[in-house]
């Protein structure tokens, strides 16, 4: 019997990976060993994506399987659906996971519904149970409550995971083997609905999953004015300022790439600094992972103090100006 | 010009601005989501929205489906309230405990029964279970194209349409022609409220109720037994914290601060 195989639907938008590939492999490494050693491959569409593929395979995939074609240039779901569709009939794997974005969020629900297999999405943990199923724990009412989802008895086994929720394997771990597939099921296939192009906002900016130090401000941050503030103490300290959706709706903020949560992004900083902040579950689900979180609000009931390591109760522009001040000086 | 004929699927769902009162009951490991009201799903409301602005411009009727218990048909009235012209309740017991592939079953089965169409709008995310998964697979049973993540929709003549959709990069344009099956996101408008004359008239419009047997599906296909995913147990995330108050005049809290920024290693200085 061959080893068993986990496999990952990477993804790439005009000829950049997405970062979730990258954890995705990370993802799959961590079931592999679970399995006791399975084998972990990638699945890759696209117009020349040979050096996509290299890359993959250095991060840690065994096999990168490339569907290289001028049609799968830009994601058409039509044609990446009857793709991955075969390729999955052809392959039978028992775990295929892809990323929650909004491309391969739908592309997997396309490709469940044809395989007529179980999907679970937005999962925040993966794990094998004792009978070897695959246990995806999604998060449900916003995050209040967890609940794991198995799929006893369709395969393959298929979950989306979000970005940041799993790490990237490092550059350099195993070289894996390129593999091309053939594309010529598309031939006899005419999308009826067709991705004319790709508009790129400004590059994605990353730096707020990256930062050691989040500074997130919500609501209570009250003005654009007051926002400058949080720029200016994210900034000494080397860090990024997130918000929640009201401070985004209010448009003080950088984007909606920089909304924590449920629908936002999931950050695991060394020090998260909530200000103005109170502590809707919606919010917490996207921070909850911080090693220690300080909040600031000048409501002591306010549940986020509860949720913190370290709450001070008080209006936040009577103690940040003061706390800016000081670090220049030290600095 | 050729009236248009749009189904809405909505979906009732506990109010979120209630989800920090849910819970799990520690003995019987249930949820405990008592006293929440529900509401139609936000995003079914931008969903309602952008039906009816497509009405008010081309003219036509705007049908609403939802999978439901019966209590549902209060919701299916705020939406022929919000303007909606009729609605059609899909209800069976032997529903229950769907995932999102037999949802999606018995909603096409529904659609199928209602007949032509130009354009199915669904949300593209449930507040609730936030699968993204239902409208993508609605497409596929009804044998459409489909997409969501909608943002805007542009008729550019009688039978080709085009659509903005957000990912997180930026936007895709989108072309194709009716019908298909469009998700909707929340930014694609804001949907209107009530009126009273709304309410009023939403008394006399009509609800059609189906069980399974109107709509000939199989009850092997539908529910928990045709549900390939099967829900496991519930756990709560721990977000309990020590909460610990650092208190005093601001500069003795400032102090505080860079105490615990040192500490964490975030400054050095
Ligand atoms: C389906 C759905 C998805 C959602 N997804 C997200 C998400 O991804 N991310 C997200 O953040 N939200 C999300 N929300 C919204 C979420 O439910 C909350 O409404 C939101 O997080 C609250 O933001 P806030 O804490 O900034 O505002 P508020 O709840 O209004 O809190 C403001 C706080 O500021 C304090 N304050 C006021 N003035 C001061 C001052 N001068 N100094 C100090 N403190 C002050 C107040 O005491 C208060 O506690 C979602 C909601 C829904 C329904
Ligand atoms: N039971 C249901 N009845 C009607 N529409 C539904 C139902 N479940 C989901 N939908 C539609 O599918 C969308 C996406 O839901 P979900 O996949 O659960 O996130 C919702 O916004 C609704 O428009």
């Amino acid at each position: 019997m061959l080893p068993p195989e986990v496999f990952v639907v990477t993804e790439q938008v005009q000829g950049q990976l997405t970062p979730v590939s990258f954890e995705l492999l990370g993802a799959a490494k961590k079931l592999a060993e679970e399995m006791g050693g399975a084998s972990i491959s990638c699945v890759l569409l696209g117009a020349d994506i040979r050096d996509l593929g290299e890359d993959l395979a250095s991060h840690g995939a065994d096999k990168v399987y490339l569907a290289e074609d001028q049609r799968l240039a830009l994601y058409q779901n039509e044609y990446y659906a009857l793709f991955l569709t075969k390729f999955f009939k052809k392959q039978q794997p028992e775990v295929v996971l892809w990323g929650a974005t909004a491309i391969s969020g739908e592309l997997a629900a396309t490709v469940a519904a044809r395989l007529e297999t179980g999907l679970s999405a937005h999962c925040s943990d993966l794990h094998l149970n004792e009978e070897g199923l695959l246990v995806q724990v999604v998060p449900a009412f916003g995050g209040k409550v967890l609940g794991d989802i198995l799929c006893p008895s369709r395969r393959p086994q298929m979950a989306t995971v979000k970005t940041g929720i799993f790490s990237s394997l490092s550059k350099g771990e195993g070289a894996g083997e390129i593999i091309y597939e053939d594309t010529s099921i598309l031939d006899g296939c005419s999308p009826l609905l067709k991705t004319l192009k790709v508009t790129k906002e400004k590059d994605r900016d990353t730096s707020l999953k990256e930062a050691a130090v989040v500074v997130g401000g919500g609501w209570g941050v009250g003005s654009g004015e007051n926002w400058t503030l949080l720029e200016r103490l994210s900034s000494l300290l080397g860090g990024a300022v997130g918000c929640t959706r009201p401070a985004l709706d209010e448009g003080w903020t950088n984007g909606e790439h920089t909304m924590i949560g449920t629908s936002g992004i999931t950050i695991k900083p060394k020090v998260y600094i909530g200000i103005g902040i109170s502590g809707a579950i919606h919010h917490l689900v996207g921070i909850k992972d911080a090693e220690m979180i300080i909040s600031i609000n000048k409501d002591a009931k306010a549940p986020i103090l509860s949720f913190s390591d370290y709450g001070v109760v008080a209006d936040f522009k009577k103690v940040l100006p003061g706390l800016i001040e000081k670090i220049e000086e030290l600095s | 010009m050729k009236e248009r004929r749009i189904l809405v699927c909505i979906k009732p769902v506990p109010d979120p601005e209630h989800y920090d009162k849910i819970g799990i009951d520690p003995a019987s490991k249930t949820l405990v989501r008592s006293g929440i009201p529900a509401v139609i799903n936000p995003n079914d409301k931008n969903a309602i929205e952008a039906a009816l602005e497509i009405r008010e411009y081309w003219g036509g009727i705007v049908e609403l489906v939802s999978m439901a218990p019966p209590d549902a048909e209060e919701k299916l009235r705020e939406g022929l309230a919000m303007g909606a012209d009729k609605a059609y309740l899909l209800s069976d017991r032997s529903f229950a405990g769907s995932d999102t592939l037999a949802t999606a079953r018995v909603l096409a089965a529904g659609i199928a029964k209602i007949g032509s169409f130009d354009l199915v709008i669904t949300g593209s995310e449930s507040a609730d279970g936030g699968t993204t998964n239902v409208s993508p697979q609605l497409g596929e049973m009804l044998g459409l194209p489909h997409v969501c993540n909608v943002e805007s929709i542009t008729p550019q003549n009688e039978e080709q349409w085009q659509l903005n959709v957000k990912i997180e990069e930026g936007y895709l344009k989108v072309e194709g022609p009716t019908p298909m099956v469009v998700g909707v996101n929340d930014k694609i408008n804001t949907p209107r409220y009530t009126t009273v004359m709304g309410i009023m008239e939403a008394e006399d419009k009509e609800v059609v109720i189906w069980s399974a047997a109107d709509l000939e599906i199989d009850n092997d296909k539908v529910g928990l037994t045709g549900s390939p995913t099967q829900p496991g147990d519930l756990h709560e995330p721990k977000l309990q914290r020590a909460g610990k108050l650092l208190e005093g005049e601001p500069e003795v809290v400032v102090d505080k601060l860079i105490r615990l920024l040192r500490q964490a290693g975030v400054l050095n200085a």
